[in-house]
């Protein structure tokens, strides 16, 4: 039983490539059944995203072609994509799948949306019977893995654009953005994108002032908010608890003694100006007026900074708990390996020995009970003695990497091989006649 | 016995302390995970502490009149505000102060041996309880309110300068640390008052109108007044922040200021003479 993978993602290949490779959400589950189907292959899942496209495949030996399998479905020239496609077989596919679960192997680190995408494509393998096993048992302990990750780590936890820095500091701030009412002095598109993640957490009115009226009448009519006249700013600033600025003025327009006015007015509650213009609209004095905080564009990119930067720091600590992980499931899996064939040694055995008692008793004829205790003891004895290294020797090496060769060697030298795949047609029919 | 609760309550606190410790510097998950319940064992077995303690001195008022008892007893309101500001706002960043204060005064109290007593009939109304009870809670809501207030400086600074890492990204927001703040003012304000007034209906009935230039006293009323006057302004202007914290701190200083006079109280003592 082998993983493989193959795929192509934001880093290995350029849009031009993966839109070329890229499944819809139509085509995606005849597309599974068709690699579920490939020559060698029991179990097959496709992930198809902006980001990625990626074939997950368990086969019984890992040679199942995957690179044949695109080449063929998508009708490529082999030359044309190779370079841009990255392999992995066993334990590096599922550390990968376990990297891509849990957001370590997205363009921004951590972002939340991929997990969601490989639940997906995992409901769609499975709803066309794609997935039954070991793979559907690796593409769950993905999952488990990931919210191992998002629980351990803060690798997804810090906001990383300006906007929704923007957001967490005036929850900082305010606590609840519920009830607050933002203020957009000057209506561009960057004062638009932050109102609209202010207005999606919660904010409850917006006002709007521009130096040309019907722009602010326009901006404040899509956010059913309130347009106010330029002249009026400082007379109605007080209201806001969130002040967005980002008009063209040469100078800045909310002063030290600005910020005081407001807050005696306000009673000391405290107001946070957003500041995205260039040059700035709010004096860094007023800064230091209690209760004022004010962060221009600068101090936003800085926070931004140094969350990509958090991520990637926390982006490492979750890499342990991948490698951790893959480790942990690929000795479980081991383990179950094991299990069956021990069972059929032994099952095999006792079908020898019960043969050969048979065979002597018929011999013998009648025996006392004390004889019949006797023979019984003595082949019972001999074959836990014999079974007793084939045993511990599998359970060791289930431990250890080697477990599939050690049960290759066990059925072959115990000829288990063709007894148990009669077992399985027998079941397989069973089964199949009762569907 | 009394004694031995206490120290199993110590233990438990200690938890806590570990937890305020960790929290500045480095924090622990695990601790964040743990301190809560094993301050709500603590409680429990302080409250058993007292109790019996109570029960064994024959009366509920006794067990109040040493100075370890009562810094037990104050520790336990302390806690009991804590929770109800935990059970409201689900934070647990006043226990950065709440804890090792809670841990220091019940551990004091616990290494004590058992202390003398005095009996007066006096101590036997229900007035004494009354007064020390209210007295504490108002104490506690107080304490509170004083480390809320240094939380909203330690936060505003950081939301000025800029420098959000650290502990202080842990903090709740401004306007939430700034409600524990005002509502444990608002919460204590009642029972500091109704308290001095126990108090001084005792003091009336013991010594006449002459106790009143007692230096426990007149802090006491210094402290009720800086209260009042931290009280009005918020409610007036809207004072918060650093002006608030200025008064806070001097409230708190009163506050233990009238605590340490007990020491050298005419009329007002933990032992009585």
């Amino acid at each position: 039983m082998t993983f493989q993978l193959i795929g192509v993602n934001h880093r290995s290949a350029p849009l031009e490539v993966r839109e070329r490779l890229a499944i819809s959400e139509a085509t995606l589950p005849e597309a599974v059944q068709r690699l579920a189907q490939h020559p060698g292959i029991d179990e097959a899942m496709i992930v198809s995203t902006c980001n990625r496209v990626e074939l997950l495949a368990r086969s019984q030996n890992g040679s199942a072609d995957l690179r044949g399998f695109l080449r063929d479905y998508f009708h490529i020239q082999q030359a044309d994509f190779d370079k841009h496609l990255y392999e992995f077989k066993d334990k590096d596919a599922v550390c990968h799948v376990f990297r891509v679960a849990s957001s370590l192997d997205s363009m921004v680190v951590g972002e939340p949306q991929i997990l969601g995408q490989v639940k997906e494509a995992y409901a769609v393998a499975r709803a066309v019977g794609a997935v039954s096993s070991e793979l559907d048992a690796l593409v769950t302990r993905a999952f488990a893995v990931a919210k191992k990750v998002r629980n351990e780590t803060e690798v997804g936890t810090s906001a990383v654009s300006v906007a929704s820095v923007a957001v967490d500091l005036a929850k900082k701030i305010f606590g609840t953005l519920a009830g607050k009412t933002v203020y957009l002095v000057g209506a561009g598109k960057m004062s638009e994108l932050a109102a609209r993640h202010l207005l999606a957490h919660g904010a409850a009115s917006i006002l709007v002032a521009n130096r040309t009226y019907e722009r602010a009448e326009q901006l404040a009519h899509k956010f059913a908010g309130q347009p106010i006249r330029f002249e009026q700013l400082y007379e109605t600033a007080d209201r806001a608890d969130i002040v967005v600025t980002s008009t063209g003025a040469p100078h800045a327009i909310f002063r030290r003694e600005h910020g005081e006015r407001f807050m005696a007015r306000r009673r000391n509650r405290p107001m946070f100006f957003i500041d995205i213009a260039v040059p700035r609209d709010v004096d860094p004095e007023v800064n230091k007026v209690d209760g004022i905080f004010v962060y221009d564009i600068d101090d936003l990119q800085q926070v931004v900074a140094s969350h990509v930067s958090d991520r990637h720091r926390e982006a490492q600590r979750a890499e342990q708990i991948v490698a951790l992980e893959a480790d942990r499931f690929l000795a479980q899996l081991r383990t179950a390996d094991v299990v069956p064939t021990i069972v059929s040694l032994q099952e095999h055995l006792e079908t020898i020995r019960q043969a050969e008692v048979d065979r002597v008793r018929g011999r013998l004829g009648a025996l006392t009970p004390e004889q019949e205790l006797a023979v019984e003891t003595m082949t019972r004895g001999i074959i836990n003695k014999i079974m007793h290294t084939p045993i511990t020797t599998l359970k060791t090496a289930a431990r250890e990497q080697q477990a599939t060769t050690v049960i290759d060697l066990v059925r072959r030298i115990f000829n288990l091989q063709q007894k148990d795949e009669k077992a399985k047609a027998e079941k397989a029919g069973g089964s199949g006649a009762d569907e | 016995m009394p004694l031995l609760w206490l120290k199993v309550a110590v233990g438990f606190y200690a938890i806590g302390l570990l937890w305020a410790t960790a929290a500045v510097s480095r924090p622990c998950n695990f601790l964040g995970k743990v301190v809560m319940p094993a301050l709500g064992f603590g409680v429990v077995f302080h409250f058993v502490s007292l109790a019996e303690s109570a029960m064994t001195t024959g009366h509920l008022t006794l067990a109040l009149m040493s100075i370890h008892e009562s810094e037990s007893l104050l520790a336990f309101f302390i806690l009991i505000v804590f929770f109800i500001v935990y059970l409201r706002w689900r934070t647990l960043s006043p226990g950065i102060f709440v804890f090792p204060l809670v841990f220091l005064l019940t551990f004091a109290s616990s290494i004590a041996q058992q202390p003398p007593r005095f009996d007066s009939p006096l101590l036997r109304s229900g007035w004494i309880f009354a007064h020390v009870a209210l007295i504490f809670t108002g104490y506690a809501a107080l304490f509170l309110s004083f480390g809320a207030s240094i939380l909203y400086l330690l936060q505003e600074r950081s939301l000025k300068a800029k420098q959000l890492a650290g502990y202080l990204s842990r903090l709740p927001a401004l306007e939430v640390i700034d409600e524990i703040g005002y509502k444990s003012l608002l919460l204590g304000f009642p029972f500091m008052t109704f308290g001095l007034i126990a108090g001084s209906v005792i003091a009336q009935a013991r010594f006449g109108p002459n106790y009143f230039f007692d230096p426990k006293i007149v802090l006491s009323l210094l402290m009720w007044a800086v209260y009042m006057v931290l009280l009005y302004t918020r409610w007036n202007s809207g004072w918060r922040g650093r002006k608030a914290a200025y008064l806070a701190t001097f409230a708190f200083l009163a506050a233990v200021g009238a605590w340490a006079a007990n020491y050298f109280s005419g009329v007002h003592r933990f032992i009585a003479p």
